[in-house]
């Protein structure tokens, strides 16, 4: 797909913007996982606001794509990505980690507002996403169901029992994507549950595989296109990305899996941004 | 009894092209007619209880109305947090079916009884927990759980006696039945210690004691007016369920009993609180932990005129 240089500005000055977004409720909530959430703004982004069949006016027609966010700690960019798009208002979104709020530090079920299912708990979304894509191809539905994934998260096992299950049933329908930034809860992956090689584990499932630079809205697109990638194939797409994405003292850095900003990790961020 | 569930289950969910099957690889010959007649609506998940639970959320979140089958243990112990975050959290229209359940997979063993699933499934919000007691009982509600809105525990032991109604009882998910009229003393019972329990009875009947049989098939959400009423014409209550001393009915109609100020006697005959040490079939295994229609008529008897 060729995108011109005057629209690729476009979905990176709305990726510039969520992720000063995501700073700013994460500084004022003292929220955390802001890491966790700016390796994934371009992923939402391309999702949002081109990809995904999908209208904040009619959020229960029966033929949208379906997204699940199943690695709800990221939710900040999540919430931020629905409230651009028009599923929320202010009034709702600034609800965010308030007492007596409206939104919670992972996603809860709100199909009105986009929220297809809820997350947290992590190895959970896959598996919805193979029985929502299921109902869909008995539904004969063209609609297709995207889940984006942990790489951490792959330490659970009921995501292989997913991939197993939606390679045999040839669920091509089914899109995951795998934020592989390199870091989780407690260190490097690498170190923790080494995934390497991550594409050839997952075309040895029989799906067709993807990988690409998870910030680059052409390598982004282009990806999304393609899909299927393999005929009769469940989809993943393998996002090589950087936790903590955009702001350089964060960037690669466990610490922002927990750490919220104070004012002048702050105000640097928000000049970098 | 499993079977009979089945089989009606099957018969209606023919017609109802939104009722969708799923197994963890088991339930050999038990959905063959299903299969056969609704193969588009039938999934062998395989050995993968965690995926089969989300499966089924995934599909009820998609408007289907699910059941999902493997024996009990592994279908609710093994998947427990998917069953409690996408099933319960979700409050989806999902109903698992236990199957075996009590000691009824007998030398099968440990792995395969199940006695902490009442504690197990009820502390967990929006789930409704049901063990059939007989035939008539597993019919009605394979029938009644498919338009019942939220998930459903149901457990299914191997074994199906004859009914204990003499005639057709008018069952309802959440309302305990009184299956026989008595005087002074009453056996709450569930699932399959309903027929021992009525076997017992009869013997008491020859010693001249005649309780009241209670039938409670829907463990949560429990018939709590029936209880109190029963509380304030019974002496003595005795509790009889195939289940943990822990956590089951036993557990449940106690806190009834002493919100209710009851001044009766009660007891719980139940298993206790270990894993099975013996090895044998169910009767052999019943016999063993006081279950038998045998052990809780003397153990009834006991009690009475030891007061």
């Amino acid at each position: 797909m060729n995108l011109s240089e005057k629209q690729l500005k476009k979905y990176e000055n709305i990726a510039k913007k969520i992720r000063k977004e995501i700073l700013d409720i994460s500084y004022k909530t003292k929220s955390t996982h802001i890491g966790s959430s700016f390796s994934i703004v371009e992923i939402l982004v391309a999702l949002y606001f081109k990809h995904l069949k999908l209208n904040p006016k009619k959020p229960l027609n029966k033929n949208r794509d379906k997204f699940i966010l199943s690695k709800g700690h990221a939710c900040s960019a999540f919430y931020t990505t629905l409230f651009y798009k028009g599923f929320f208002d202010k009034k709702f979104f600034n609800g965010f980690a308030k007492d007596g709020g409206t939104l919670e530090h992972h996603p809860n079920r709100d199909i009105k507002r986009g929220i297809e299912a809820s997350t947290g708990s992590l190895g959970h979304g896959l598996s919805l996403g193979v029985g929502m894509a299921l109902a869909s191809k008995y539904n004969k539905s063209k609609q297709k169901i995207y889940i984006l994934l942990a790489d951490g998260e792959l330490n659970e096992g009921s995501n292989w029992e997913a991939i197993m299950f939606a390679a045999q049933h040839k669920l091509d329908n089914l899109v995951a994507i795998v934020d592989y930034n390199k870091i989780q809860a407690l260190g490097r992956v690498k170190d923790v549950i080494n995934l390497k090689p991550l594409s050839k584990k997952w075309q040895s499932f029989n799906w067709g595989v993807k990988e690409i630079n998870g910030h680059n809205f052409k390598q982004i697109f282009n990806a999304l296109e393609k899909i299927p990638f393999k005929k009769n194939r469940p989809n993943v797409i393998i996002a090589n990305t950087i936790k903590g994405k955009g702001v350089s003292f964060m960037e690669n850095k466990l610490l922002w899996h927990y750490r919220c900003p104070d004012d002048n990790e702050y105000k640097k961020a928000l000049k970098e941004l | 009894m499993k079977n009979i569930f089945v089989k009606k289950f099957t018969q209606l969910a023919k017609t109802n092209k939104n009722i969708f099957l799923l197994t963890g690889d088991l339930g050999f010959k038990l959905f063959d007619d299903f299969r056969k007649n609704c193969p588009k609506r039938f999934f062998n998940i395989g050995v993968a209880e965690a995926n089969m639970i989300s499966i089924a959320a995934g599909l009820s979140l998609s408007e289907k109305n699910v059941y999902c089958y493997s024996i009990a243990p592994f279908l609710i112990m093994r998947a427990f947090e998917q069953v409690r975050v996408d099933i319960c959290f979700h409050n989806l229209n999902v109903k698992l079916l236990g199957g075996g359940t009590g000691l009824s997979y007998g030398l099968e063993g440990m792995t395969h009884h199940t006695i902490e699933d009442f504690a197990i499934m009820k502390a967990l919000p929006n789930m409704t927990v049901i063990a059939p007691g007989d035939i008539k009982e597993a019919e009605e509600i394979a029938k009644q759980s498919i338009n019942y809105p939220g998930p459903i525990y149901i457990r299914l032991p191997k074994q199906a006696n004859e009914s204990v109604y003499k005639t057709d009882p008018k069952i309802k998910i959440g309302k305990g039945e009184i299956v026989e009229y008595g005087k002074d003393i009453c056996l709450i019972t569930t699932g399959s210690m309903l027929y021992n329990s009525k076997i017992a009875l009869e013997k008491l009947k020859k010693k001249k004691i005649k309780p009241t049989l209670v039938s409670i098939h829907t463990i949560k959400p429990l018939d709590e007016n029936l209880i109190k009423k029963i509380s304030k014409t019974h002496k003595y209550i005795f509790v009889i369920e195939e289940h943990s001393l822990i956590g089951g009915l036993g557990t449940s109609v106690a806190e009834i009993l002493l919100e209710s100020k009851y001044k009766g006697m009660f007891k719980k005959i139940a298993l206790p609180d270990k894993y099975s040490c013996y090895i044998g079939h169910l009767p052999y295994l019943y016999d063993k932990y006081g279950l038998s229609p045998e052990k809780i008529y003397k153990n009834i008897l006991h009690t009475i005129k030891n007061k």
